[in-house]
């Protein structure tokens, strides 16, 4: 889960990086309170988990607590890439010296967090990573050993910060350790005109799988906009809503993205992403075809299913079962393969519902599944 | 020959008498694997009976009486067990990958699913450092078939050969070793889809380059990451066997970002199209479906 810029700036604070002062409102009369509070002049920052935002327009210097109201009217409410604004940070402005940029990220193919740095920070570093990789230093970390003073020394040597770095570098990955981050990234990092150093912009991604230890930043945000799939989170589903006409069910992850693959190529678009899981049974099946068929988009629905660990008849049983508290209002392929597939096929020959037919084979099944959605 | 797992290896469930990791013991036993103990601190001294069925004997199963131990350690000095199967409670499980790797053991298959990466981070350097294979996180396991099985991939859906295979993905693996089924397989093995796994699609590649026993390799991938364009350029370098993949995620929704960090270390986009580009062009056959993909690895094999 990413945090929002003002919960990063709480974190770093916490951990004893300097930021400048703010506060968050969702309120324009607010603002303008904050604005007098900070001092008068204030920049107005919108609060998006996307970037790009300053080029959008959502970051405003105000000169005043009136304009500070009138700026935060504006912000509030607009949409940034399909996000829209709900909370405005206000905060005092700097004189900047120099931008640097810091971050800890996961390197993937090496297994460890990597130290990320750059005395060239702002907004550019990716291109500054493109052109000039030697002005980017990257730097893995031992997990067993952490970011010791001595580490941080060398990470801000090797990137050319200023020495005063070297304490942030420690702390920001006390951040990363202390609250199971991914990636902790600090863009800028400016020195003041009067030498300060301070986390001007931050970006914390938090581990989904470290809440049961991480209570902290729990349910108000669980990042799903759309009402489908908030209902289908609600039933405890891994459904992610696309913009097509062909509702996809499938146990198992990789065989879920690979069944969009298949309809995509037989020409039509799948509505959804739905992992059941492995064992695909009668409940889950009812919630997700109850989900699916609440989605106008939906024209056709395609349950494909492999049964391995939980065979195809114990699936078809499933099938009957969710069919009969879930009323059927769109066509439905199913496409059963593997332990005991004929017995699986068999028990839904002879529930014969008129809306549901079977292909064997999963290319087979797409092609027909595509073909009643674009046909409908 | 095979890979990672034989019908010599001798196998440990840390987590055998949970839920989980009775069902699949039972299933482990089923398929023949030499299963010789369970790690339970709490319930060490006593025995869990699995009721096998009969027709496989002959290839190990039996009703058997499993004793449980209290550590790794105590497990291995018993049983002289060289892989364990880890299905303990994703709180639980770095400590129990870092007793498996302190006792010594070789391979140390981690089933688990929701192991925080920060975790993972710290038990596969520990593993590493001590010198144990870790299979996973959030993995099915290994299988050579007829042989032994390590995890939970259906035994009963293919039969033993001379296709090696490597993937992220369970349900995708189960697909394509029943697709293939009339061939049958050396060793098949789930490597994981969590961001840091033990075991990568490049160290299986090597160990089935000097496999005997495998005549070609089948790579399955998915979105996410560079581990397959990093495969790639290891086949072009390492790899004489004839290589089939398949890459799932077209069409999927794009992850979340990772900020400007995340492009700067992958070096690469993470997408379907160019993992599949990269495989392409060191001669890698890459199927559009999976069946598509079963029907290349015919091909190839018929070719040669």
């Amino acid at each position: 889960m990413d945090l929002y810029e003002h919960q990063a700036r709480e974190l770093f604070e916490e951990h004893g990086i300097s930021v400048p002062r703010a506060e968050v409102t969702d309120s324009p009369k607010e603002a303008r309170e904050i604005a007098r509070r900070l001092g008068g002049r204030v920049v107005v920052k919108a609060q998006v988990k996307t970037g790009g935002r300053g080029k959008a327009g959502g970051v405003r210097l105000a000169a005043d607590p009136a304009a500070a109201e009138l700026t935060a009217r504006q912000i509030l409410g607009m949409d940034i890439k399909g996000h829209t604004v709900g909370r405005a940070m206000l905060a005092q402005p700097v004189d900047i010296e120099n931008e640097f940029y810091v971050s800890y990220v996961l390197d993937r193919a090496a297994g460890r967090f990597l130290a990320i740095a750059s005395a060239e920070g702002g907004m550019e570093i990716e291109e500054v990573a493109a052109t000039r990789p030697e002005a980017v230093a990257r730097i893995p970390v031992d997990p067993a050993e952490g970011v010791t003073s001595a580490r941080a020394a060398e990470i801000a040597d090797a990137a050319g910060l200023p020495p005063q770095a070297v304490d942030v570098l420690v702390r920001l990955w006390q951040v990363l350790v202390r609250e199971d981050a991914l990636l902790v990234e600090v863009n800028p990092l400016v020195r003041t005109k009067e030498g300060r150093i301070l986390a001007l912009d931050g970006k914390v991604a938090l581990d989904d799988n470290a809440r049961f230890r991480q209570a902290r930043w729990g349910a108000d945000d669980t990042g799903h906009d759309d009402p489908l799939e908030a209902a289908a989170a609600a039933k405890g589903l891994n459904y992610v809503k696309l913009d097509g006409e062909v509702g996809i069910i499938g146990n198992g992850a990789g065989l879920v993205m690979s069944t969009l693959d298949v309809v995509a190529g037989c020409g039509a678009r799948p509505a959804n992403f739905l992992d059941i899981g492995g064992g695909a049974g009668a409940q889950v099946m009812a919630d997700g075809l109850s989900v699916i068929l609440s989605d106008p988009a939906v024209k056709s629905v395609f349950v494909n299913v492999f049964g391995g660990i939980t065979a195809c008849d114990a699936v078809a049983d499933g099938i009957v079962q969710a069919l009969e508290t879930v009323r059927l209002t769109k066509p439905l392929v199913v496409r059963l393969d593997g332990n005991n597939a004929a017995r699986g096929r068999a028990v839904l020959d002879e529930h014969a519902h008129p809306l549901v037919q079977q292909v064997t084979t999963m290319d087979g099944a797409a092609a027909r599944a595509a073909e009643l959605a674009t046909t409908a | 020959m095979a890979i990672y797992l034989t019908k010599e290896s001798t196998v440990l469930v840390q987590g055998m008498t949970g839920g989980e990791g009775m069902k699949h013991t039972r299933r482990m036993l089923t398929a023949g694997t030499n299963v010789v103990g369970g790690v339970n601190p709490r319930k060490a001294g006593r025995t869990v009976d699995f009721d096998v069925p009969q027709c496989l004997k002959g290839l190990g199963g039996a009703p058997r009486a499993v004793p449980v131990f209290g550590s790794v350690a105590d497990g291995m000095r018993a049983t002289g067990a060289d892989v364990t199967v880890v299905f303990v409670p994703p709180a639980f499980a770095k400590a129990a990958v870092v007793e498996a790797a302190d006792a010594g053991i070789g391979l140390a298959v981690v089933i688990t699913e929701g192991i925080p990466v920060h975790d993972s981070v710290a038990f596969t350097a520990y593993a590493e450092a001590k010198g144990t294979r870790i299979v996973g996180p959030n993995c099915p396991g290994l299988i050579t078939p007829g042989q032994s099985n390590a995890g939970i991939i259906p035994a009963d859906i293919t039969k033993p050969g001379r296709i090696g295979l490597v993937s992220k993905s369970g349900t995708l693996t189960y697909q394509l070793m029943y697709e293939l089924r009339d061939i049958g397989f050396s060793t098949c093995v789930g490597i994981g889809g969590d961001p840091v796994v033990g075991t990568t699609h490049i160290d299986c590649l090597a160990a089935f380059q000097d496999d005997p026993d495998t005549e070609l390799i089948v790579l399955i991938g998915e979105i996410g990451g560079d581990a397959e364009e990093r495969a790639a350029a290891y086949i072009r370098e390492h790899v004489t066997k004839p290589v089939v993949g398949y890459i799932a995620g077209f069409t999927a929704p794009e992850g979340k970002t990772m900020g400007h960090a995340g492009a700067i270390v992958s070096g690469s986009s993470g997408t379907a199209a160019a993992k599949k580009e990269a495989l392409e062009a060191v001669g890698v056959s890459v199927g559009s479906t999976p069946t598509e993909t079963a029907k290349l690895v015919l091909a190839r094999l018929e070719g040669r």
